[in-house]
Formats: C-alpha cells, sequence, structure tokens
C-alpha cells in the first residue's frame, strides 16, 4: 500500500518521511530509503504526477548554465575580468565574450569594467570544479551604472520576477525604476531617490511572503498606497 | 545512599525544559538558537563560500568547519578564559564529525561551510546544544541534509541511570557519576557522536543509550517544529 504523507506546499525539515511505498518516486531534494521518500532539504513540498519534489526556501546562490546574474568586477588578469558572483565560486569573463567593441591588444582593461563596476552577465559553462564562465554579448548584457545595489535570498527571485516578469514590470510601472534582477540575488535599482526607497521596500515584502498564495495582489495593492498609483496586473512577453 | 530525587523535581528520564528558534542572525545564511535547562546555544552558518588557504581546499567535495566558544561570562560566573583552548579544539572537531555524516557537500567543491556555536549560558550539556544548534542552522541555510542531528547526554549518577545531567549532577560527590553524550540521527537511528566520562556497565549502557533514543525523539520534534514556525504562513505583510 502506497501513501502520500506530505501535502503539496507543506513545509518539511531534513530527514522527514515524505511518502511510504514504490508508487511515487523522489525527485530534487528528496531520496529514498528502501520504501520511504524522505526530504534532503528543507523546502516546499511540490508534487507533480507521481513525482515528490521540494522547492528550496533558503540557501546560497548555486552558478548554473545561461542564468543571467549580476556580477562584481574583483580583479583585472590578463585574459580579461574576474567577476564575483555572490556564491561560493568567481567566475571568469574572457576579454573576447566582454564586449561588442575590439578590444585593442595590451589596451587598459579598466576603460572598460574597473574594479568594483556591477555587470549584468550570463553564464555560459559551469565545469564540475565549478569554474564558472560569463559573457556580456548579448540583449540586456551591460555594466551597470549609477543606481543601487540590493542582495536578496536567491530563491525568492522567481517570486520577484513574478510569472512572465508580471510582478517586476509592475514595480516599474509603479515606481518608474528602472530594475535588473540578478538570478543570484542582487537585484539594481535606479530611478528617483524616494522611488528607489518604495523598490527596496516592495521587493523586501516580496521576500518574506514569498510562499502566500495571491502575493502579486498584495503587493499591488502595497504599490497603490504607496505611489498613489492605479495599477494594472499584466504579464509582459 | 543513593541518588533519589533530581532538582527541580524532574524525572530521571525527563531532560530539562527546552527552547527552540530558528534565524535568530540576520546576516547569516542559517542559525538558530537552542537552550536546554540553563545551557544556551547559539549556531550561525556562512557558506558554502570560498576557502582559503588554498591548501584546505577539497576538489572532491566541500569541507565542513566548526568553531565551538563559551563567552567569558558564560560559566559558574568564574571567567572563562576567552580564545582558543585545548578544550573548545576537541569539542568543535567531535560537532564537526557529528554533523558530516548527514550533510552532502559533493556538489560544493573546493568550498566550506563554517559552523560558528557560541555559548552564552554554560550548565553541562554544551556540547550536546551545539550540536542541536548547529543541526538547525544548517538545515535553515538550505543544505542538502539526509536528516537532523539531534544530540542528549546521558549517564548514571550514583546509582541511577538519567537523561540530561545538569550541573549539579555532573558534580555530584556522593557516589560515581558517569557522562555521556550521544548525538543521534532520529530517522535512522544512527548514533554520530558517542563520548563518555566515568564508569557504567556494558547493560547499563544499553539501557542508558535507549533513554537517549526516546529523548531524542522528542528533541527533534522541537527542533522540526522551530525550522517550520520560522517559515510558517503566518507573518503576512
Amino acid at each position: 500500500m502506497s501513501k502520500l504523507l506530505a501535502k503539496e506546499k507543506d513545509i518539511v525539515v531534513p530527514g522527514e518521511i515524505l511518502a511510504e511505498g514504490m508508487d511515487n518516486l523522489p525527485g530534487y531534494g528528496t531520496y529514498r530509503v528502501n520504501d520511504n521518500i524522505l526530504a534532503g532539504r528543507l523546502g516546499l513540498v511540490s508534487i507533480e504526477g507521481r513525482a515528490i519534489k521540494l522547492i528550496p526556501l533558503s540557501g546560497r546562490y548555486i552558478p548554473q548554465k545561461f542564468d543571467t546574474i549580476i556580477g562584481k568586477v574583483d580583479d583585472i588578469t590578463l585574459f580579461g575580468w574576474r567577476i564575483n558572483t555572490n556564491s561560493a565560486y568567481s567566475a571568469v569573463l574572457p576579454m573576447k565574450d566582454a564586449t561588442s567593441e575590439y578590444i585593442e591588444k595590451g589596451a587598459d582593461l579598466t576603460k572598460y569594467y574597473d574594479l568594483g563596476d556591477y555587470v549584468v552577465c550570463k553564464i555560459v559553462n559551469v565545469t564540475s570544479q565549478k569554474l564558472v564562465d560569463v559573457a556580456m554579448r548579448g540583449p540586456g548584457l551591460k555594466k551597470l551604472q549609477g543606481g543601487r545595489i540590493i542582495e536578496v535570498n536567491a530563491n525568492k527571485v522567481p517570486r520577484i520576477i513574478g510569472k512572465a516578469g508580471s510582478m517586476v514590470s509592475m514595480i516599474k510601472e509603479a515606481t518608474n525604476c528602472q530594475i535588473v534582477v540578478g538570478q543570484n540575488g542582487l537585484v539594481w535599482i535606479d530611478g528617483e531617490p524616494e522611488m528607489e526607497l518604495i523598490t527596496v521596500n516592495t521587493i523586501r515584502k516580496i521576500e518574506e511572503g514569498s510562499h502566500l498564495t495571491g502575493l502579486t495582489d498584495k503587493i499591488k495593492e502595497y504599490l497603490e498606497k504607496e505611489t498613489g498609483k492605479k495599477l494594472e496586473i499584466r504579464s509582459v512577453k | 545512599m543513593a541518588y533519589k530525587k533530581r532538582a527541580e523535581n524532574r524525572g530521571f528520564e525527563e531532560t530539562r525544559p527546552i527552547e527552540a528558534k530558528v534565524g535568530v542572525i540576520a546576516r547569516a545564511d542559517g542559525s538558530a538558537y537552542f537552550k536546554i535547562g540553563n545551557t544556551a546555544a547559539y549556531a550561525a552558518v556562512y557558506g558554502p563560500r570560498n576557502l582559503y588557504p588554498r591548501f584546505l581546499q577539497n576538489p572532491q567535495k566541500g569541507i565542513l568547519r566548526c568553531n565551538y566558544n563559551m563567552m567569558p561570562f558564560s560559566g559558574t560566573g568564574e571567567r572563562v578564559r576567552p580564545g582558543n583552548s585545548r578544550r573548545g579544539r576537541e569539542i568543535s572537531l567531535v560537532t564537526e564529525k557529528a554533523l558530516l555524516p548527514v550533510l552532502d557537500l559533493e556538489e560544493f567543491p573546493n568550498s566550506v561551510v563554517d559552523v560558528f556555536i557560541e555559548l552564552p549560558q554554560t550548565a553541562a550539556g554544551s556540547r550536546c546544544a551545539g550540536i542541536c544548534a548547529a543541526s538547525m542552522a544548517l538545515a535553515d541555510a538550505g543544505l542538502a541534509m539526509k536528516d537532523l542531528v539531534c544530540a542528549v547526554s546521558v549517564g548514571k549518577v550514583d546509582d541511577k541511570l538519567v537523561v540530561d545531567l545538569d550541573s549539579s549532577e555532573e558534580s555530584y560527590e556522593e557516589g560515581n557519576v558517569a557522562d555521556i553524550p550521544v548525538a543521534m540521527l532520529p530517522n535512522s537511528e544512527q548514533i554520530t557522536l558517542l563520548q563518555m566520562d566515568g564508569k557504567v556497565t556494558k547493560d547499563e549502557l544499553k539501557k542508558v543509550l535507549e533513554l537517549a533514543k526516546k529523548a531524542c525523539k522528542k528533541i527533534y520534534e522541537i527542533q522540526k517544529d522551530a525550522l517550520k514556525n520560522k517559515y510558517a504562513v503566518e507573518k503576512v505583510l
């Protein structure tokens, strides 16, 4: 007899038994011992058909291929730049992938990206030893000028962006701020100082309430109260 | 002459009152507080983060580094000399060995997970309190873990087998005392820490380990509740 012990959206801790019997399959964050499926980390239960997986709620960012992140220039080498990815591993930005401009031999690389600059870049490769390569050729990949950087829990980034970007575009509309959300949990905000502050507070609220249903509506209410604008929730393709 | 009654009318198989809380240190990746009787422990987890000096790095998997520290004012009133001590280093090491079997750090080669355990108040059983707090903090930090780790000290005071010795029992002078700190994985019932001060017979050890098992299951429920409480849905906008 198989039995499902965990419900959808339950918060489970390591070692908790999620299901008994062989009818269910262990997904991400779970493991099987004999007939039981157990939680392998702290997370939110998500059941998809027969598979049980856990959605992480906390933890540091782990670099993943094709993620768009915000990184900080940490060092300049002979071949390019070393980028701090807000994780345990730093990334290499080789000169040939850094800009669409032609960089002359022996050029002063600080002219392009100086130490301490923040850049939006895309992870192109991650090896088994977690050597990370990033590139900055592509739409939206640029050096960030002005504005401010805040750090959020990297696991909450999907909620800050919202379904098809609905949440972040709503904040942009309400505050007239430019916002870039990196998968690694760094967020860049640029706009009027008061509006920047409202944006920061809104993002903190999303972070706190990220596991709630109907979050977009609550955030909409909050933004309307703070900015006095009438807003509409719509998804952007 | 026999040991008849424990302080505060506690039963021989009863632990002191326990309090547990998760997420007490905002800037840490994971943190927890665990108090049993008058022994209190804070644990903060940082990482996985990059590890220097480089010769400590392990390209196969991440390493765990524990640090156990009693605060200067934490003891009986006599100042505990701050800084490294032989005892502190030993306890750091056994804590590490008690926690490592549940952790899966293979995803983080060349990196480190740091665990800092600070004790503001101690009255026996501090390494056990430290391990309990550290295992909650590791789960809070979102690391892949097979199970939580629960720890309690058991032993024998004069002729009685007891659970969770307090400081007066540890220094009981009218008879023999055995103090046996045990750390256990509550689901698989595997033991990850077993030390002993004093003398017990083989049969007594078996009996007392059964008592430890029961106490650990009770502690596990408290740890579980504390972890779930942090992520409970009540904290709404």
